[in-house]
């Protein structure tokens, strides 16, 4: 029921749903409960609902931090 | 879907091994500094699963850290009275439609498994995977009474009752919700306040947060004193989340961190927060395990009755109903028992014969226990 990971959002239909890929596999999903959803955004859904966008800026920050922590020695 | 880790995947930063490492370490190194090993609960059942199918759980225990699963699984938590009042209807009605996600149907209760009773002529249980596929029924089907019967917590509980909000735009006179609607908020301040277990933090669930935002968890800080972090459901995302919490203990500086922000806004989602306002009301409900909790359960506004199985129905739910059981999923759900200190646990109650909820819902502790711990299919 609650797909953890999110699927990048590759069609969008007149009535507030749209296609969500997730690595190959489609499902439909309603937006309604967001605003501004694009073609190429990544979202969250649940139980068929699209409930959060992923914010790339955030994601690229995390990246970051881990790619800092990889430069660190094991033992610290 | 969820185990691909191709070079395309764009997850694989976050289960990379050696950012695990790195992260376990910084984890080791802060509870070296605050002396003694930490108890962190961690809410969410999906936190669970990642926790096991990552193999993170004894590679936290050696850093220090002992993660207790907590009451995070919404079939988990409802009183099997839901279930019996559902059973006794579609057992005696006919034409009625009950859809439902998949796990709700196989909970065990004395008066069956939803997917095991025998409706009468007409009626039938259906399993959906999203509220508006049970909508959709109701439109196509106007010679039956479908009944959506849901059990949620905040990331669920907008899109069911979307679907009650467009049910009621449509008039549609053959749509009504079965509510099993609980909030994770009032769940924590009453495990807090039972004392039973000295946890020393939480790790938020990632997608109710989406909902509810940061705000929501503040009081656990603040009237509490006890440090939290939200946290995603990657390896390191989780990680993340425990050295966030390690670092609040360490210097004695609560706060509801937020390591999740990609996916999690401080404000949470106000389009579904303003449908749940919009819709819904709180009352004192009773979870599974834990007993009565203050305006811990949401159900419809009187305005939507009609749509309101219990009403439409006259369904009766009977919590005195509730008998003692051998299954231990209350002690489980509060974080008293691990799923292997139950007596039944393996032999007895395993996922091909549950003898309780908790080892029914993919989000259940006694489920992903047996499902990824090793040896203890022997038992
Ligand atoms: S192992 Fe089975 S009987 Fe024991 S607590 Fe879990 S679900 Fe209940």
């Amino acid at each position: 029921m609650c797909l953890a990971v999110p699927g990048k959002v590759v069609s969008l239909e007149g009535d507030g749903t749209g296609k969500v890929d997730y690595l190959g596999s489609t499902i439909l999903a309603n937006f309604s409960l967001l605003q501004d959803i694009k073609v190429g955004d990544w979202v969250i859904v649940h139980a068929g609902f699209a409930i959060s966008k992923l914010d790339q800026k955030e994601a690229r920050r995390t990246l970051k931090l881990f790619r800092e922590l990889e430069k660190l020695s094991p033992s610290e | 879907m969820t185990n691909r880790t191709s070079e395309k995947s764009p997850f694989a930063d976050w289960r990379s091994r050696t950012t695990v490492e790195r992260l376990l370490g910084a984890i080791a190194s802060e509870i070296k500094k605050i002396g003694s090993p930490v108890k962190i609960m961690e809410v969410c059942g999906t936190h669970t699963m990642t926790l096991h199918r990552f193999g993170l759980k004894p590679l936290l225990e050696e850093a220090g850290v002992e993660m207790i699963s907590g009451p995070g699984c919404p079939v988990c938590i409802t009183p099997d009275y839901y279930h019996e009042a559902i059973i006794d209807l579609i057992t005696s009605q006919k034409n009625i439609l009950v859809c439902t996600f998949g796990d709700m149907t196989r909970v065990p209760t004395r008066k069956g498994a939803l997917q095991t009773v025998v409706p009468v002529e007409g009626s039938r249980i259906k399993i959906v995977y999203s509220p508006e596929e049970a909508l959709d029924l109701a439109r196509k089907n106007p010679e039956k009474q479908v009944i959506f019967f849901g059990a949620g917590f905040e990331t669920t509980i907008p899109a069911i009752v979307y679907t009650v909000k467009k049910a009621h735009q449509e008039g549609l006179k053959n749509y009504s919700l079965f509510s099993a609607l609980w909030l994770i908020p009032p769940a924590l301040e009453a495990i807090i306040n039972s004392k039973e277990i000295a946890i020393a933090g939480f790790i938020y669930p990632g997608h109710v947060s989406t909902i509810i935002g940061e705000r929501a968890y503040s009081f656990v800080a603040e009237k509490y004193g006890l440090p939290g972090a939200i946290a995603g459901f990657e390896p390191a995302d989780i990680l993340l989340g425990i050295l966030s919490v390690a670092k609040q203990i360490r210097k004695k500086q609560p706060e509801v961190a937020n390591e999740y922000k990609r996916v999690v806004r401080p404000e949470g989602n106000p389009q579904a927060l303003a449908l749940m306002e919009e819709m819904l009301e709180k009352f004192d409900a009773v979870w599974r395990g834990l007993g009565v909790i203050p305006e811990s359960g949401l159900k419809l506004k009187p305005v939507y009755a009609n749509f309101d199985a219990i009403h439409r129905f006259g369904l009766k739910l009977l919590p005195e109903r509730i008998t003692k059981s051998t299954c231990r999923c209350g002690d489980v759900l509060k974080g008293l028992i691990k799923p292997e200190e139950c007596p039944l646990f393996g032999r007895v109650c395993n996922p091909e014969n549950p003898k309780g909820p908790c080892m029914v819902s993919y989000e259940g502790a006694c489920l992903i226990e047996y499902k990824y711990s090793s040896g203890v299919k022997e038992r």
